[in-house]
């Protein structure tokens, strides 16, 4: 089937790989910020310059990372895995901090009435105060989910196929079709993995279901 | 004086949050609106300067109706306070309390001379001036809030839990000094509270509102402990209303010369009678019992401090107060912070008991 | 590989002439500042107007998200196909990308203007009502000035966006130093895409800490966290 003139199978399968490239940085990017934000809040003076390091991430533009990392890592220039790396990069960069507010957002009481029961350190961790912080780090997820869909796209100029290919495809032949295809399916993608993480969050927090009485 | 005519607010939702008030705020006084959440308090004092625009009714200051002054320009002239202070965090205390003035057309040179002056007046001398609000305790926030609203020397002020959010020992001491400050400046002031100790303590009259916004009394704090209007006010008022009652009448108590024991010298007199320490300038310090200081000199450590202080003057409540907790039983008595003697519960009972109520009765009166 | 990065940047013949090094990030800053000015003029008294009176609350956060999701790619190749055969001379390759350049510059500006003035405080802002500040003067005088650290958040994500964006934007025609990124690109030559992404890289850097330094200096040190206890 064919849409604006884009064989939507061949969509697909560019939905799958963007899918892969945007959404595996997502789990390893939670994966490192989840210590990372730990410690920054535990050691206070790590705060300001993990923080800072993670912020300044953040200002590298994304095309030149991509460009930069073949020349870091040693990877070729084609390699999906710059594309990997750089997203979980900036998904470190926005959910560092994410996690240490949330961990913070912790009442002080419950996180003591933990230790008081008799919880380790590491226990209290999984059992309250990752629980209690979930909302405050979906929400950094959501921005990281749907910013790291869009930017994996730029990913095209250096020619490492996914939803991006419609663009450069779609502007070579001068052809508005693919580039607007393109788009929805940018689109359609970040609300997937926004509802995909509203729903884990939902699943998660159950309290916060309950209607106050 | 503040006059609110048969006030009405009316939201859209049903019940009124304030039901047809009518309130006089006597000039130079303080008048305290008092009640549990959602009678209505909060949004009667909103009303005075316009925050809240009353569904009907008229409130006057000084016989001009507010409705006829433009909202801002009316507020400029009303100091006022709020529970949280609401200071301005990017501006200095000093700039804080300046504000008002120079919204008033002040020059930068006289505002900041006036707000040095209440800054003092409000007991944050000199340094205080070039801190930022984030580097304040709540009591010193709330003590700039006051002098905020006192800086263009309002003849009105509104204060709307003022002291709420500060722990219990900044709170006595925000009192005491408003009551200070409201005797040497004159100041009207409405304040609202949930607290009825605060009230009782601050007012010189206190309306007592129930929900739906309806004035359930209005009186004098001592009227108000004495005879409460019905069931509501009495339930509110508390149930050891009889004793803090005590807090407004004064009656002659005997004093009684208590031959006090200097501390750091070894005691002369033996026996297991308590003893009153003082020290060199005569100033009560604490109980002692001979056979736990013994040979030795008297020391802080020997001391039991169980007791309070009253004044020669005070209430009738200080003095009961002062010798029920007393360890010897004689309640001490001080004036101007030094001994004066000692008074005993049993005579400051009949005091009670002699003493004439708020009402004009006495307790005697009613016996047959 | 580093040491032909390091000579591609190093190479005299880089640093002077038309569309050299200087040249380049000359154009890169012109280009990021217009579009930066633009969004602001736009987007500020957008967002101080929905922070002070509440309305439009819901739409201004919805469309901010939605913006989020809009891969800037493709809205780049959007308008300059739109656009490119109807325009002539240097601005056929300037304004498209400039148009979506504001586009995206505009969103993380909205929200931090908007969300800085929302977070003052309720009891700050029912003070300044109380001692008899006008709307005007309340905006200017208790909301900005407390707005202003996520204003200037805002304006410098907006900053970081809008260089990134203008880097891929050469793609399109537009000049910068994401040229060199292309170009490299085009011609198969790494030390050239790597050189332009070191120093757009830097760029961004430099910009943000300017950025950085003006915020130090705008901002009341009372709204500082040190100065909160």
């Amino acid at each position: 089937m064919t849409v604006f003139g884009t064989d939507l199978s061949e969509v697909a399968d560019l939905a799958v790989s963007h899918a892969y490239l945007a959404g595996l940085p997502l789990v390893l990017g939670l994966l490192i910020s989840l210590p990372l934000g730990w410690l920054a809040l535990r050691r206070r003076w790590l705060y300001p310059p993990v923080i800072a390091g993670t912020g300044l991430l953040y200002t590298i533009p994304s095309l030149a990372l991509f460009v930069l990392l073949p020349g870091i890592i040693g990877t070729q220039i084609l390699d999906p895995v710059n594309v990997i790396v750089a997203m979980t990069l900036y998904t470190i960069a926005l959910l560092t901090r994410t996690v240490a507010d949330g961990l913070g957002s912790v009442p002080d009481p419950v996180r003591q009435a933990a230790t008081a029961i008799g919880y380790g350190p590491v226990r209290r961790f999984f059992v309250v105060e990752l629980p209690l912080a979930v909302p405050v780090i979906s929400a950094g997820l959501r921005v990281a989910a749907v910013s790291n869909v869009s930017m994996v796209s730029v990913a095209a100029l250096i020619g490492v196929s996914q939803l991006g290919m419609l663009f450069t495809d779609g502007f070579s032949r001068s052809a508005m079709g693919p580039i607007l295809v393109g788009v929805i399916a940018c689109v359609l993608l970040a609300i997937l993995f926004d509802l995909l993480i509203l729903l884990g969050t939902r699943v998660l927090t159950p309290w916060l279901r309950v209607v106050r009485a | 004086m503040i006059r609110l005519e048969a006030v009405t607010k009316q939201y859209d939702e049903g019940t009124p949050a304030v039901d047809n008030l009518t309130l006089e705020a006597g000039t130079g006084e303080i008048t305290v609106l008092v009640g549990p959440s959602g009678c209505g308090k909060t949004t009667s004092l909103r009303m005075i300067n316009r925050m809240i625009e009353p569904t009907s009714g008229r409130i006057l200051i000084d016989g001009q109706d507010t409705a006829q002054v433009p909202a801002a320009r009316l507020r400029r002239d009303i100091g006022y306070v709020i529970q949280h202070a609401g200071l301005f965090p990017h501006r200095t205390v000093l700039h804080n309390v300046m504000t008002v003035p120079r919204l008033n057309g002040w020059g930068r040179a006289r505002a900041e001379t006036r707000a040095r002056e209440v800054l003092e007046l409000v007991g944050l001398p000199g340094d205080f001036a070039r801190r930022y609000p984030g580097q304040l305790s709540g009591g010193q926030q709330q003590r700039v809030g006051v002098a905020r609203a006192l800086a263009s020397d309002p003849s009105v002020m509104l204060m709307d839990e003022p002291f709420s959010a500060v722990d219990p020992i900044a709170r006595e001491g925000l009192q005491d000094d408003l009551l200070r400050l409201q005797g040497e400046l004159g100041t009207t002031i409405v304040l609202v509270t949930h607290d009825i100790d605060e009230a009782i303590k601050l007012g010189h009259r206190v309306a007592v509102l129930r929900q739906g916004g309806r004035l359930a009394q209005f009186s004098s704090p001592a009227d108000l402990l004495a005879h409460p209007a019905d069931d509501f006010v009495a339930d509110f008022v508390g149930r050891d209303r009889g004793y803090r009652a005590l807090s407004f009448q004064q009656h002659e108590v005997p004093v009684h010369p208590e031959e006090p024991v200097p501390l750091g010298q070894p005691l002369t007199r033996r026996g297991d009678e308590w003893l009153l320490a003082v020290d060199e300038e005569s100033r009560p310090q604490g109980w002692v019992v001979p056979g736990e200081v013994g040979d030795a000199p008297v020391g802080r450590e020997h001391l039991h401090r169980g007791g309070t202080v009253a004044s020669v003057d005070g209430s009738l409540r200080a003095l009961l107060d002062a010798a029920l907790s007393s360890p010897s039983g004689r309640g001490v008595v001080v004036r101007d912070g030094v001994l004066a003697g000692t008074v005993r519960a049993e005579e400051v009972l009949a005091a009670i008991q002699a003493a004439p109520r708020p009402d004009g009765t006495s307790i005697q009166d009613e016996r047959p | 590989m580093i040491a032909t990065i390091w000579a591609w940047l190093t190479d005299p013949a880089n640093w002077s002439g038309a569309g050299s090094i200087p040249d380049q990030t000359l154009e890169h800053l012109r280009l990021s500042f217009i579009a930066l000015v633009v969004a602001a003029l736009i987007a500020i008294p957008i967002g101080l107007y929905v922070g002070h009176t509440g309305r439009g609350r819901v739409v201004l956060v919805n469309i901010v998200s939605a913006f989020r999701a809009i891969p800037s790619l493709g809205v780049l190749f959007i308008a300059a196909l739109l656009l490119l055969p109807r325009l002539k001379g240097e601005l056929a390759f300037e304004l498209p990308s400039l148009i979506v350049l504001v586009l995206l510059g505009m969103p993380p500006i909205l929200s931090g203007v908007y969300a800085g003035i929302q977070q003052v405080d309720p009891a700050a802002r029912d003070a300044a009502r109380g001692m008899g500040m006008t709307g005007q003067q309340r905006l200017w005088r208790v909301e900005v000035p407390c707005a202003l650290p996520l204003i200037f958040s805002g304006l410098r994500s907006s900053m970081l966006q809008i260089i990134a964006t203008a880097t891929i934007a050469a793609v399109v025609g537009l000049g910068g130093l994401g040229r060199f990124l292309i170009d490299g690109q085009a011609n198969r030559k790494y030390d050239e895409m790597a050189g332009g992404a070191i120093l757009v890289a830097v760029l961004a850097l430099l910009v943000d800490l300017v950025f950085a330094a003006l915020q130090r200096f705008a901002v009341s040190p009372g709204l500082a966290p040190a100065a909160r206890r």
